[in-house]
């Protein structure tokens, strides 16, 4: 708030001309009264972009010193040392890959299926009322899923799943181990159960912004309902569904509570999905708050860098793929 | 590749039921989840619950007042913070906004929508934490409203987007100024659609933990001073669900089942308000 009242002065004095209105009398004030209007609505809109900068801004400063003294090292090397100094990150950049694509390809078909489920095949009032719902599952806080996550599906993992995985499929790297219960599998199960809701609510509106004329075309021909899907809905949703997956990758890799919760915390980089792993938040979420040294909370702050860099580029990517069919279904209309 | 009748029936109906087993796929974890808040929270909820803070380790009882204090009053500073930059931003954008520069500021939204949340909380850490030396609840509502904004200023331009212009040149007409105009006419007429947006967002802040790690930290106590650590219940959810005591999933439980109870019954009355807005 500080550095708000700061820049805002800056700005009135910036600009002469709404300083020296407000310091004329009567006459020029309903037009001082809209210039002022006008200004400080400008100013809220631009602090969007100044909170967007300032966050950048923060996280290059605060990690500079990280990244002086690793260079490239620091996301090749898996030593995390806090005590000797030595910080590498290659086991979160390690966890938070495959925990989120491994959740993204598990989740992508099942939300794709789901959405067309609701808009094109469900009579119509179970669709409209699974709309909503799905909607509000979106919007589930994560700690509610980490709960349910280390609580419930943790455990049934533990005494179900990973002892039936090491029996039948132990010969294969990704099965083999002991069965820990909180492990890369319960961190890909709840992050496919988290994705899902948001991937599938995008979906659904990238396919009710495909113009009907395109449905019914299919349909005069003769297409089955599956058939009109196929030709005529997704092909034309497609760069938009993309980017609702893309965009349900930027939430996974982001995702911290329920994470940090099942993932089980341990720095390893191990083919096997039945072993406990870190990721970049979880790792941030754990130490941040009780660093060691200003180096360590520095490698902390350029993982969080790295992260903010991964999520801008992949959201900027999946607005830019739904905004592009949006567009183009408003511009079909018109 | 022209094929019978018969078989793309077949093809149709087979993908219907493979497009429902999906839907069914994501539909049984999330009732699963449900139906373990309800059990496990309506049969640890108390009175003491909703008066108590948490009991020390290793005694019975207590409960998690302290925290609903707390997120009430992170929440309020972060609307504080976060209202007006979002609402007077979206006029800007729907009433001012030049072509280029507000598809930018519209990128910028929705790209910081997306950042994750625990950065927003590294954030408000070096720039309130570190100065004021000190965790606090204050740090917590800003690092809150930097989620808020983005939000509230999408849904609000989008709302007052559909006021229509014949309403804003009458105003004009009868000699109120733009300002007045903007804000008692155009404004108020997009006022339900723009409470939708609101409600929405506090839904949002609401669950919001990662964030409050390192600005809130938590509490165990009564904690009222904004200026010091601040107990919030989302963080009690999360410290007492990695604990290792059973009293304490009994708590985390309850707490689950109030906050998703808070967050459905807001999203309930925006899509409410919503409506109405449409209606009119």
């Amino acid at each position: 708030m500080e550095l708000e009242m700061r820049s805002c002065c800056t700005h009135e004095t910036d600009r002469p001309d709404a300083a020296s209105k407000r310091t004329e009398p009567a006459p020029a004030k309903k037009l001082g009264g809209d210039a002022v209007f006008r200004y400080l609505t400008t100013f809220f809109a631009f602090s969007i972009l100044a909170i967007l900068a300032l966050m950048l801004y923060e996280m290059t400063g605060e990690s500079l010193p990280a990244i002086r003294e690793f260079g490239w090292k620091f996301v090749t090397s898996k030593e995390w040392d806090a005590v000797q100094g030595q910080f590498g990150a290659l086991p979160y950049l390690y966890g938070s890959v495959v925990s989120s694509v491994l959740a993204l390809l598990l989740a992508t078909p099942l939300s794709i299926g789901a959405a067309l489920f609701i808009t094109e095949v469900a009579p119509g009032r179970l669709g409209s009322l699974m709309a909503p719902l799905v909607e509000l599952l979106a919007a589930i806080p994560s700690v509610i899923y980490g709960l349910w996550g280390v609580l419930v599906m943790a455990p049934w993992l533990q005494s179900t799943v990973q002892p039936f995985l090491i029996e039948h499929f132990g010969f294969i790297p990704f099965f083999e181990g002991a069965p820990y219960g909180v492990s890369m599998l319960a961190a890909v199960f709840i992050l496919m159960i988290m994705v899902v809701p948001i991937i599938t609510s995008i979906t659904r509106e990238v396919l009710l912004a495909v113009p009907q004329s395109q449905k019914e075309a299919a349909i005069a021909l003769g297409a089955t309902r599956w058939e009109t899907i196929k030709i005529a809905i997704l092909p034309y949703g497609k760069s938009g569904i993309l980017g609702a997956a893309i965009l349900g990758l930027g939430r996974a890799i982001g995702e911290t509570m329920a994470v940090t919760m099942v993932i089980g915390n341990a720095p390893n980089i191990s083919l096997s999905l039945l072993s406990p792993a870190y990721t970049m938040p979880s790792v941030i979420a754990n130490e941040f708050a009780e660093t060691t040294s200003k180096l360590h909370a520095s490698a902390l702050m350029e993982i969080g860098l790295i992260l903010m860099l991964v999520t801008l580029i992949v959201n900027a990517m999946a607005r830019l793929l739904i905004w592009s069919v949006s567009r183009s279904a408003k511009g079909g209309a018109a | 590749m022209m094929r019978s009748v018969g078989f793309r029936k077949a093809k149709n109906h087979l993908m219907s039921g493979v497009m429902l087993a999906c839907t069914l796929a994501v539909l049984i974890p999330l009732g699963l989840i449900f139906f373990h808040i309800l059990k496990m929270g309506v049969s640890s909820l108390s009175l003491d619950f909703f008066t108590h803070a948490p009991a020390p380790t290793g005694e019975p009882g207590g409960g998690m007042a302290n925290g609903m204090l707390g997120s009430l009053i992170m929440i309020g500073g972060a609307s504080l913070f976060g209202l007006p930059v979002g609402i007077l931003g979206a006029i800007y954008l729907s009433e001012f906004g030049g072509s280029k520069v507000s598809t930018l500021i519209r990128f910028a939204a929705d790209v910081l929508s997306g950042t994750p949340s625990i950065i927003t909380g590294m954030v408000a850490y070096t720039l309130l934490v570190v100065p004021m030396k000190g965790f606090s609840g204050l740090a917590g509502s800003v690092a809150l409203a930097m989620i808020m904004i983005p939000i509230v200023l999408r849904t609000t331009e989008e709302q007052l987007k559909m006021v229509p212009g014949s309403l804003r040149e009458a105003s004009l007409a009868l000699g109120v100024p733009f300002w007045r105009t903007s804000l008692k006419v155009t404004l108020r007429s997009a006022l339900s659609g723009v409470l939708t947006g609101v409600l929405l967002a506090v839904a949002r802040i609401a669950g919001e933990t990662a964030p409050l790690l390192f600005t809130a930290l938590g509490n165990q106590f009564w904690s009222k001073n904004v200026l010091q650590p601040m107990a919030a219940l989302p963080l009690q959810i999360f410290s007492f669900a990695i604990a290792p005591y059973e009293d304490w999933h009994r708590l985390a439980w309850a707490g689950a089942l109030v906050l998703v109870t808070v967050m459905f019954a807001l999203s309930l009355t925006a899509r409410y308000f919503g409506r109405t807005g449409q209606a009119r």
